[in-house]
C-alpha cells in the first residue's frame, strides 16, 4: 500500500536491512556499491553542540543525492561531538552513517567497544584511519594515543566480524556486521609505493576506500592504472575523493597549512583566473568528478565540501552522476502523514465536528 | 555555524581556526623548543640513521649472520640463564640499536622488514606506515624537517633482499614488552622453532 524506497527496512526505517548473501553487512552502502551502481557518499560536518537538532539539520541537505555520510572523527584534532554521537543520533533517522574511527584519541579497549556499540546502533560502515597528529588542531597539548594504526584497526574490526573475537581471542556473542572502509592518499610521497599499501590495506580488511582529495586526474589515473594492474580492483571499492574550492586564496592556505593535499598549480591558476572563484571552485569540482568517473576501477565519489555542505546537491546533481537514480530519502510514511495532517486540522482549524461528520470526511 | 556562505571565505582567507587562535594565545616565551613531538626530542641528528637505510642491504646481511650467530649461543644463554643475560645484552642492544636506528626499545624490532628505518620514530608509531599526510618533499607531517620515517623505510627495503616484507601487515605493538630485548627475544623463539622442527622430523623418521 505504501510505496516503499529500496533498501529500506519495512518494519522500521531505524533498523538494519536484511542480510543478502555476500554481504557482510547490513547497510545501504554495501548494497548499492555490490549492485554496481555509482555511489555517492558524503561528510557531515560534525556540530560543537549536545543538540542533536543540530546533526539532523546538517544530514537534511543531503537528502536524497548521497548513499552514506561521513561522521568524522575530530578531524584535523579539533574536538567536536564524537563519531559514535552522531552515528547513533543518524541511524536513528534511517540514514546510512560511515563511522569513522582515528587511532589518535582511544587505545584498543576503547576502539572494541565502540565498533561494538556502534554495530549495536545499526551501524553498518565503519571507516579506520590513523588520524592526524594532536598538533594540527585545536588542543596540540593532548596525549596522542596511536596504539593502533590503520591497519592494525581494520584487522582488529575484520576479527572481530569473522572471527567473532576480541583481539585478545576472548569471545563475541553476537559479532559485528560490517563493511569495512579505509582511506587512501595516491599524491603523497612515496608515490609508488602507495598501491601496494592499498594491498596492505585489502589485506587487513578494507572492502571500500575513500581518496584524498583529488585535485590532480592524471597523477590518479597513473594509480588507478597501477592499482587495476595489481588486481586491487576487484576486491575493494574505490571512491574518489573531491570537493570545491572556496576561492584561490583557500587553495593556496590548504596547500601550505593542511599536510596530505596535493593542489597543482594550473588548478589555483583557474579559480584564481575566474570572475567567481566560489562558483568556479564548484565547477572545477564538477568537472574532476566528470573526469575520474569515466576512470574504470572507480565505483563511486566521496564528496567533501567542509562549510559549503549547501553545494553538495548541486555538484552531484549537475555532474549527472547517479544517472537519474535516486539515494534513499527520509520520507514521512503516508500513513503518518495521514495522522499528522489529521491532528494539524483538529488542532488549529478552527471548527466543531460530530462525530458522524468524521466518519463521513474520512471517507 | 552562523551563516554558511561567509564562514569558510574568513576562515580560509585569514587561516584563522581554532587551533590557529590557540597557538597564537599560547604565552610568549625566549625558550621555544625547536620540535614539535617528544619523539623527534629525545633523537639525536639522524645522520646515522640514514646512513643505516642507505645501507640496509649491509645491514641485513650482518644481521642475519649476528642472529645465527645469536643462536649458536642458545645454549650459553640458555646455561646462564636468560634472564640473567638479559641485563648485560640490553645494555649493548639499546645502545648499539640507539645509535645505529634511534632504537626506541619497543622490544619487537620489526627493522628487516622495514628497511633499517625504525618505524617507531615516526610520531605517529606507525607500524604500517606511511600515513597520508606525508609532505611534496617526503617529510613528516608532525617534523616538518625530519624525513618521514617510512618514505626512508621504502628506500631502504627496496636494497633489501627480503625487501618485500614491507608488504606484510604488522601486528600492533605489545606495550608490554617494551624496554626488554629482542634480540634475546627472537632469539629464544628461534631456537625453539628449531627444536620443534627437529622433534617433528625425528617422530616423521622413527615413524
Amino acid at each position: 500500500m505504501i510505496g516503499r524506497q529500496p533498501d529500506e527496512n519495512p518494519a522500521g526505517i531505524h533498523l538494519p536491512l536484511d542480510p543478502l548473501p555476500g554481504h557482510t553487512s547490513r547497510g545501504r552502502l554495501e548494497r548499492v556499491l555490490r549492485r554496481g551502481e555509482f555511489a555517492v557518499t558524503t561528510e557531515l560536518n560534525p556540530p560543537d553542540s549536545a543538540d542533536p537538532e543540530d546533526v539532523y539539520n546538517r544530514a537534511r541537505i543531503f537528502d536524497g543525492w548521497v548513499d552514506a555520510i561521513n561522521a568524522v572523527d575530530a578531524s584535523g584534532a579539533n574536538c567536536h561531538m564524537s563519531s559514535v554521537g552522531i552515528c547513533a543520533l543518524l541511524t536513528r533517522m534511517g540514514y546510512a552513517p560511515i563511522m569513522q574511527i582515528a587511532c589518535r584519541d582511544r587505545n584498543r579497549i576503547a576502539i572494541q567497544g565502540d565498533v561494538l556499540g556502534g554495530a549495536a546502533m545499526g551501524v553498518a560502515n565503519m571507516l579506520c584511519l590513523t588520524g592526524d597528529g594532536v598538533q594540527a588542531g585545536d588542543q596540540p597539548g593532548a596525549k596522542p594515543v596511536f596504539d593502533l594504526d590503520c591497519m592494525s584497526l581494520l584487522e582488529t574490526c575484520r576479527i572481530m566480524r569473522d572471527n567473532g573475537k576480541f583481539l585478545s581471542g576472548r569471545k563475541l556473542t553476537t559479532p559485528p556486521q560490517l563493511f569495512l572502509g579505509a582511506a587512501i592518499n595516491p599524491f603523497a610521497p612515496p608515490i609508488d609505493f602507495r598501491p601496494y599499501r592499498l594491498g596492505k590495506k585489502i589485506a587487513a580488511g578494507a572492502q571500500f576506500v575513500q581518496s584524498q582529495y583529488c585535485f590532480d586526474v592524471p597523477m590518479f589515473r597513473t594509480y588507478m592504472q597501477k592499482v587495476r594492474d595489481l588486481g586491487y580492483t576487484d576486491k575493494c571499492f574505490i571512491l574518489c575523493g573531491v570537493g570545491p574550492l572556496a576561492s584561490a586564496k583557500t587553495a593556496k592556505w590548504i596547500r601550505s597549512n593542511v599536510p596530505g593535499i596535493h593542489i597543482p598549480d594550473q588548478i589555483v591558476k583557474r579559480l584564481e583566473g575566474a570572475q567567481d572563484q566560489k562558483k568556479e571552485g564548484k565547477q572545477l569540482c564538477i568537472d574532476i568528478i566528470n573526469e575520474v568517473k569515466e576512470i574504470p576501477g572507480v565505483s563511486g565519489v566521496h564528496v567533501m565540501a567542509y562549510r559549503q555542505e549547501e553545494y553538495v546537491a548541486e555538484i552531484v546533481d549537475e555532474s549527472g552522476v547517479l544517472k537519474g537514480r535516486r539515494p534513499w530519502k527520509r520520507e514521512i510514511r503516508r500513513d503518518d502523514q495521514l495522522v499528522a495532517d489529521r491532528l494539524d486540522h483538529i488542532l488549529h482549524d478552527d471548527l466543531t465536528e460530530t462525530q458522524v461528520d468524521m466518519v463521513k470526511t474520512a471517507h | 555555524m552562523s551563516d554558511p556562505q561567509l564562514m569558510p571565505v574568513t576562515t580560509a582567507q585569514t587561516g584563522l581556526t581554532q587551533a590557529t587562535i590557540v597557538r597564537k594565545a599560547a604565552p610568549k616565551s625566549d625558550y621555544k623548543p625547536a620540535d614539535v613531538s617528544p619523539q623527534r626530542r629525545v633523537q639525536r641528528s639522524f645522520a646515522v640513521r640514514l646512513w643505516s637505510v642507505r645501507h640496509s642491504r649491509l645491514l641485513e646481511w650482518f644481521y642475519a649472520k649476528f642472529a645465527d650467530m645469536f643462536l649458536l649461543l642458545h645454549p650459553l644463554w640458555k646455561g646462564i640463564g636468560y634472564s640473567r643475560v638479559e641485563g648485560p645484552v640490553k645494555f649493548v642492544e639499546k645502545r648499539v640499536k640507539g645509535f645505529m636506528f634511534d632504537c626506541r626499545m619497543c622490544g619487537q624490532c620489526i627493522l628487516s622488514s622495514t628497511g633499517m628505518s625504525c618505524p617507531m620514530n615516526c610520531p605517529k608509531q606507525l607500524r604500517n606506515g606511511p600515513c597520508g599526510g606525508v609532505r611534496a618533499n617526503g617529510n613528516c607531517e608532525v617534523e616538518p624537517d625530519m624525513p618521514c620515517v617510512w618514505v626512508k623505510a621504502w628506500e631502504g627495503s627496496r636494497d633489501m633482499v627480503h625487501g618485500d616484507k614491507i608488504f606484510d601487515v604488522q601486528k600492533p605493538v605489545d606495550q608490554s614488552l617494551r624496554e626488554t630485548s629482542a634480540w634475546l627475544r627472537v632469539t629464544a623463539q628461534a631456537a625453539a622453532a628449531r627444536d620443534a622442527a627437529r622433534n617433528t622430523t625425528n617422530t616423521g623418521a622413527s615413524a
